[in-house]
């Protein structure tokens, strides 16, 4: 269908058209931009009525919610810890998220870099337990996050224990091939933290004889790390000065 | 201008004729019905449960209907050559515009009523009138954005589709603002870029986000402001809206 010259146009059409795409764009111009509150972020649906939301296909669904839910920690760009966020409904959205994406690494990332990482002890906590009960799920691809979170409880909460624990389940649970030497070998280095000398010495004797380590870089160091932390038990151990 | 009026009785005689009353009414039923077997289901805030489920689908089924009936009517009226007929009568192309709009306009309405009545005893009565004036001024922006889509692709297809992505753009469009607003590393150059280009389309679509809010039936009503600005609003973007599918109108070669 061919077009008119714009001269048939009556002026009132211009004239209104340019007056309604001014007014339109003056109106949203001056209104306020939209601003993601803490107090904002809803209880997360359920699990079935978001499956139901996919349409069959949960894993975009599950992206999305996640740059939702980003959007929650950070507001028109500048970073803003939330430290009154909610964080059960935090914890609840994330595990949605993961149960509609469980190859998804983005909800943990979060969890252990961001929301892990607020200036408030007892939410960092909660965030990092949220990390080892999720790391149980899946840990030969879910290590990294643990690994964060144990260095987390070891430097910023202190907490030897908790980050025992943690690194403890890794050298546990996480033993497909790529799981680095030093993420397994975070127990080790803790246990040497906390002065208990002999259990690491015992749990490195343990593992050079378990026949799982089979890279040569990899038996020296672990043997070099077991003849040092011999002499420091011997140097210890009142009987053998 | 009885010109506008014949067309606008024509038109609504059309979507009787076309029983589109009848499917807005078998909607509602079934739509009622789902809400009545879910509250059985629920095991608390049953009220709150039926009435979402029952306002969220019938305003969608609405828009919905009000899209497609807008797009087809048109579209078969231009394969059968009425428009060239209609446009040969002597009055301006405005007229024959205006005409339609106002027709479909009606239709909007009713079935904006007909939405609002099973939604009457679970409703707070003042929140259910914000929200059917509120759902008329959203159908009404929908009919003028189908209007304009038809008149500019003259096609069912694209033209539904053009409409489809206005609607679902419209109502995102401030989460998406909110997500592009915040990168999680320092913006880089192309950040700032796709958040211009977003905010830029935001400036152009209304802000349908905030009308016709669920949660305006389940809580305290909002204020009047909030249907004045609903409502300003709607009559801003009529006159953004018509006014290009005029242009588009009166440039086209019959």
């Amino acid at each position: 269908m061919s077009q008119r010259s714009i001269a048939v146009v009556p002026r009132g059409v211009l004239v209104l058209f340019a007056l309604g795409l001014a007014a339109q764009i003056g109106l949203k111009a001056t209104a306020p931009p939209p601003r993601a509150a803490a107090e904002d972020l809803a209880p997360a649906p359920s699990i079935a009525a978001l499956r139901l939301a996919s349409f069959g296909d949960p894993v975009p669904l599950g992206k999305a919610l996640m740059l939702y839910l980003q959007a929650f920690d950070y507001q028109s760009g500048s970073k803003v810890p939330y430290r009154d966020l909610d964080y059960d409904r935090l914890e609840a959205w994330l595990a949605r998220i993961l149960e509609l994406d469980p190859r998804g690494q983005y909800p943990l990332l979060a969890a252990s870099r961001l929301y892990a990482e607020v200036p408030v002890e007892a939410k960092q906590r909660s965030m990092l337990e949220f990390v080892y009960r999720q790391f149980l799920l899946d840990p030969n691809r879910r290590w990294p996050w643990l690994a964060h979170a144990t260095a987390i409880a070891k430097h910023r909460l202190h907490d030897l224990p908790l980050a025992l624990r943690y690194a403890r389940a890794i050298q546990r649970y996480a033993v497909a091939d790529n799981v680095p030497l030093w993420a397994r070998q975070m127990e080790i280095f803790i246990l040497e933290d906390m002065n208990e000398l002999e259990t690491a010495r015992v749990i490195i004797g343990g593992y050079l004889q378990s026949g799982r380590v089979k890279d040569p870089a990899e038996l020296k160091f672990l043997d070099e790390r077991l003849k040092q932390l011999e002499a420091r038990t011997a140097g210890k151990s009142p009987g053998k000065n | 201008m009885p010109i506008v009026a014949s067309l606008a009785r024509a038109t609504l005689l059309e979507a009787v004729r076309n029983r589109l009353l009848w499917l807005a009414v078998v909607v509602v039923v079934i739509a009622f019905g789902l809400a009545q077997f879910l509250n059985q289901v629920a095991i608390t805030e049953s009220r709150e449960i039926q009435t979402a489920l029952l306002a969220a689908p019938l305003r969608v089924a609405a828009v919905f209907i009000v899209a497609v009936f807008v797009i087809t009517s048109m579209v078969r009226e231009l394969s059968d050559k009425v428009t060239e007929l209609l446009l040969s009568l002597p009055a301006p192309r405005s007229a024959y515009f205006f005409g339609k709009f106002a027709g479909y306009a009606m239709l909007a309405s009713i079935l904006a009523l007909l939405s609002a009545l099973p939604l009457v005893p679970f409703a707070n009565s003042q929140g259910l009138v914000l929200w059917t004036l509120s759902l008329i001024c959203e159908l009404l922006i929908v009919t003028a954005v189908s209007l304009f889509c038809v008149v500019s692709f003259a096609q069912v297809v694209p033209a539904f589709a053009a409409v489809a992505g206005f609607y679902l753009l419209s109502r995102s469009m401030a989460a998406m603002q909110i997500i592009a607003g915040a990168p999680l590393q320092d913006p880089t150059l192309t950040d700032r870029v796709v958040n211009a280009v977003v905010n830029l389309i935001a400036l152009l679509l209304p802000a349908l986000d905030s009308m016709t809010q669920t949660a305006w039936l389940l809580e305290s009503a909002p204020s009047v402001g909030t249907l004045g600005s609903v409502v300003g609003q709607t009559l801003l973007y009529l006159v953004l809206i018509c006014s290009a599918a005029l242009f588009d109108l009166y440039r086209k070669n019959f």
